[in-house]
């Protein structure tokens, strides 16, 4: 189905403002997020951005004006956005979206300067999901702010994991650290014995407490576990040498080593003794997969905040282009329009403009999402201990049957009258909202950060030579080398690929996506300009692609859908991030639509704010669906073996003289037949006989469905551009450029 | 210090000063092209006013501050967001058309009729605080008006300080030409302060600071009262920016007291 270019004509008159972001994002009625957000970008804007004008990124090492930057954090709030309001925080209920806004304003205009402040919530993290209560209370009153009145420095913390040195971010299941039992008198607290060297380990330079990821190095403790070291602890806390990063210069990143002695009691989640060992109530896995779902959102939003920063300083840049020059006199087109009079300027500035928006919307719905998980993952937990069950296995076993039942839900129809029953059940919802977490969590880090480096390279490129120079307005060289830390740390691209092979393929999450699918058609009934047709054509593609090699093996026979084939299932994970960032771009952009109308701060320019919003959609579900198609079409087809003009396969094709003898009696064959072999033997030049279509007509039809249906995809993008070369920009950017050294 | 004050700060709302500003004219008269578009702020010189009117409060135990803020109440509301975090107030919105155009009369008339209705307000301790100018187009009399209309007598303009005296008393320092000050000395509330930039950095924000005063900015937004400012006949002619001059040379041998006596020069000829 091709979709109808949107007659309507009105458009943007000004780059989105906050009104509008708190719409599309969510947050219009949070007043918390929206202080938070302003708050935050008074500190990105001002106290950061003057650091890096004037050069603080250019040392490794941690200087006391970098240590400001901290304390203008915790002024702002920022540190105190992860608290609770009895912890010394403002924000009550979960906090991922929250976590997420403030990234996002922060890497603005610095990335390096986001991760300082989500340091010290990752390291707390592992104490906030997974310890104890008395652990929580001390290290979360430790670290809040101080209060008016209070004369005290907050801690601050690290967080460790760590595979086998000299490498990082390789896999977390393999660690480095050992913990081994001290001492241990009867009746008493075991003393624990911790060596371990961190690599790459973010805010070591001014941590207070450091959340270690260990394996057991002694008989007397099971398995591993995260432990809390303290500074003072008894030993060696060496924070080692700084990390010579290229990127993210005003986090603090070094390599520690820690030799300390320290009481069981720092276990992250306490521990049970039985039969004389030890045993973490929580391995270092669990307590990491609770913590990285979480906090890998916020590092793809960083790379979103990116590429939407970059809009306002390439338009500045190309429209001033030329003014200076002789040929270029005021009023002229080239003084004017400078640049942007190129068609080409337009378009891959409306390319990177639409990346951005599509991962800005990712990345918030997966933060919205785990907002929702949160107290629902609670809710589950509570009814498991309840009823007696613990442990991984014998939970996952346990939510087998509310997995069922979620996707009975899915299949309802509006009216029918067990929807009620099914969406009350808080296991069912919990199975739903985890299983879109476990997707869009992986989706955003991968698909962001990974797309968002290349984009941010094509921003760079938009400035010229301009772009790679220190004093590029909008930082955005630096911008797009600290990309490609974003798309490494907290979990490199394979890890989150492998993630997604994983989810991707689960029941509950293939019943939402065939959901969103219908969705999307029907969003494309009422709203034709969007790009949801092209997108839905895309993810039915996309899922048949999925189907058929679950069920398919290659020329050699080998399976083709395992988890060591990541030639496919890397391949489909990737596809799957295009299709996820374009669908939330699309909703939200529909969001917008529904409440602006009602919105007396956005609802005038709003037809043009949403036209043109429409026209990104368009543009980056297009992109979307030329991905899928290519990727889809090299693994159905690319795992066949080609044939050849060996004996076997000669037999299949047509000598010359057969078809002049059929022609007799099939006009017309002698034009459609392309493998002929001449009577001397010899065949045409190429690889051999064309590859059969067997078993893939099914594809072919979807693959010719999904290529018409591009159709107004290029107007809209035509569309656009002229919105982009005539939206109006402040006068200046509202952060400074590198000065004087 | 027995003394306490209440404080009604007069802030409206302009256009960030770094968007790109073009006037227009529109069936009602002229304004900003695309102004509801435009991010807002709070006007800088009534922001001075505003972290003026704090610093007092916190140094004279007892007093209270309310900001009286007219302009349309959805834009009032995104700009709460960050300025109810820099210090405590109460908020007394007043729901308007936005725009710098407005009668200062009418805009004055809704203010004052809105501060003598503000409960438990007692006008004998009343410190009318506002800019002395305004970053929108400054009419330079509407803070004059809003006393005049509330009968306060004592007013000072370009106010760059204040200092209580124990006995109620305040020492002012209003900008003179010449880039100097006058000193005067007041008996005591009521009166009407202009301030010009004062002595305070902008404060940081604090969402603390910002949650606390939520709690009733928000019901005070919702409640907040139509006002239909009246024309009363204003018409205007022309409206422009203010045309930037720049007059480069490009001058390789010069003494830099050569430099300096055409700076010098160059000054004394607007005189």
């Amino acid at each position: 189905m091709g979709t109808i270019a949107i007659p309507e004509t009105k458009t943007m008159l000004t780059i989105p403002g906050d009104p509008v972001r708190q719409l599309l994002w969510r947050f219009a009625g949070r007043f918390d997020l929206q202080m938070l957000v302003q708050s935050a970008r008074g500190v990105a804007r001002g106290t950061v951005a003057r650091l890096v004008a004037a050069g603080e990124r250019n040392t490794h090492e941690w200087t006391a004006a970098k240590n400001a930057m901290l304390d203008a954090f915790d002024s702002a709030g920022i540190t105190a956005a992860f608290m609770e309001p009895e912890e010394g925080g403002f924000i009550a209920g979960p906090k991922n979206l929250a976590l997420g806004l403030a990234a996002f304003e922060l890497a603005w205009v610095d990335g390096g300067a986001a991760t300082a402040s989500l340091a010290g919530f990752l390291a707390l993290s592992p104490i906030h999901e997974r310890g104890m209560p008395e652990q929580v209370d001390r290290y979360m009153k430790l670290a809040a702010p101080p209060q008016p009145g209070e004369n005290r420095k907050p801690w601050r913390g690290a967080f460790a994991l760590t595979e086998p040195i000299p490498y990082v971010g390789v896999d977390t299941g393999m660690l480095g650290g050992k913990v081994r039992v001290a001492e241990w008198k009867d009746g008493q607290e075991p003393w624990l014995q911790i060596d371990k060297r961190g690599r790459f380990i973010s805010g070591i330079a001014f941590a207070n407490f450091v959340t270690a990821a260990v394996s057991s190095g002694d008989e007397r403790i099971k398995g591993s576990c995260v432990v809390i070291l303290e500074e003072t602890d008894k030993g060696a806390f060496d924070r080692g040498t700084s990390t010579k990063k290229l990127v993210h210069q005003l986090s603090s990143t070094g390599d520690p080593v820690f030799n300390l002695r320290i009481p069981a009691g720092r276990i992250v989640g306490g521990y049970t003794v039985k039969e004389g060992v030890i045993i973490p109530n929580f391995n270092h896995t669990e307590v990491i997969d609770a913590v990285f779902r979480r906090t890998r959102v916020p590092v793809g939003l960083m790379t979103a905040a990116k590429l939407l920063s970059s809009v306002e300083p390439v338009i500045r840049y190309q429209r001033q282009r030329f003014r200076g020059a002789e040929g270029a006199r005021p009023g002229s087109v080239r003084y004017e329009q400078g640049i942007q009079q190129r068609e080409d300027a337009l378009h891959r500035l409306v390319d990177v403009w639409a990346a951005g928006e599509a991962a800005a919307s990712l990345g918030f719905a997966a933060a919205r999402l785990f907002d929702e998980l949160d107290p629902l993952e609670k809710q589950k937990t509570a009814l498991m201990k309840d009823r007696g069950i613990s442990g991984g296995r014998a939970v996952m076993k346990a939510l087998k049957e509310s997995e069922q039942r979620a996707v009975e839900l899915l299949a309802l129809k509006q009216s029918d009258p067990r929807r009620a029953q099914l969406e009350a059940d808080p296991l069912v919802q919990f199975v739903l909202k985890d299983a879109e977490a476990n997707v869009l969590c992986p989706a955003t880090k991968l698909w962001n950060t990974g797309h968002g480096a290349n984009m941010m390279r094509e921003a760079v490129s938009l400035m010229g030579g301009y772009g790679i120079t220190e004093d590029c307005p909008g930082f955005l060289a630096n911008k797009w080398m600290d990309a490609q830390l974003e798309a490494t740390y907290e979990g490199p691209e394979a890890v989150q690929r492998r993630q997604l092979t994983v989810t991707m393929i689960g029941d509950v999450f293939l019943a939402l996506f065939a959901a969103w699918t219908k969705q999307m058609r029907e969003i494309a009934s009422s709203h034709p300009g969007t790009g949801a047709c092209t997108l839905a054509s895309a993810m039915n593609l996309w899922a048949w692609t999925l189907n058929h090699l679950q069920r398919s093996t290659d020329a050699a026979g080998n399976k083709l859908y395992h988890g060591q084939r990541q030639g496919v299932t890397f391949a489909l994970a990737d596809a799957l991030s295009w299709l996820m960032a374009s669908r939330c771009q699309i909703l939200d952009v529909l969001e917008l639509e529904t409440r602006g109308a009602q919105d007396a701060s956005v609802s005038e320019g709003l037809a043009g704010t949403v036209q043109f919003l429409s026209d990104l959609c368009h543009t980056q579900a297009a992109q979307a669906a030329g991905e899928v198609s290519r990727i889809c079409a090299e693994l159905v087809f690319g795992y066949n073996r080609h044939p050849s003009w060996d004996d076997e396969e000669r037999r299949n094709c047509f000598l010359a003289s057969e078809l002049e003898d059929l022609e007799q009696t099939v006009p017309g064959i002698m034009a459609m037949a392309v493998d002929v072999l001449a009577a001397d033997g010899s065949h045409p030049a190429k690889a051999g006989p064309c590859a059969s279509c067997a078993g893939a007509s099914d594809f072919l039809r979807m693959q010719s469905k999904l290529t018409r249906c591009l159709t107004g995809s290029r107007l809209a993008k035509d569309r656009a551009a002229e919105t982009v070369s005539k939206v109006v920009i402040p006068e200046a950017l509202d952060y400074p450029a590198a000065g004087p050294a | 210090m027995a003394t306490t004050f209440h404080i009604a700060v007069c802030a409206g709302i302009v256009p960030d000063p770094l968007q790109t500003l073009e006037p227009t004219t529109t069936p009602g008269g002229p304004a900003i092209k695309n102004e509801m578009l435009l991010p807002a702020v709070l006007d800088p010189w009534a922001a001075s006013a505003l972290y003026e009117a704090a610093d007092l409060a916190s140094r004279v135990p007892g007093s209270k501050l309310w900001l009286v803020s007219l302009g349309p109440k959805a834009r009032l509301q995104q700009v709460m967001m960050t300025v109810a975090q820099k210090v405590a107030f109460e908020l007394v919105p007043i729901d308007s058309p936005q725009g710098g155009f407005a009668d200062a009369a009418a805009t004055a008339e809704a203010i004052a009729s809105t501060i003598e209705a503000i409960p438990n307000l007692d006008r004998a301790k009343l410190l009318l605080f506002g800019g002395w100018e305004s970053a929108s187009r400054g009419a330079g009399v509407t803070l004059q008006f809003v006393g005049e209309r509330l009968r306060i007598a004592d007013q000072f303009f370009g106010v760059d300080q204040i200092i209580v005296h124990d006995d109620g008393s305040f020492e002012v320092l209003e900008r003179v030409e010449g880039g100097k000050h006058q000193v005067s000395v007041c008996a005591g509330a009521p009166a009407v302060l202009g301030w010009a930039t004062g002595n305070l950095a902008e404060p940081r924000n604090n969402p603390q600071i910002g949650m606390a005063n939520m709690r009733t900015v928000m019901p005070a937004l919702q409640r907040a009262k139509a006002a239909a400012l009246d024309a009363n006949g204003l018409r205007y002619v022309a409206v422009s920016l203010p045309r930037q001059q720049r007059e480069t040379r490009v001058v390789q041998d010069m003494t830099p007291d050569q430099i300096a006596a055409e700076l010098v020069a160059w000054i004394g000829k607007d005189r």
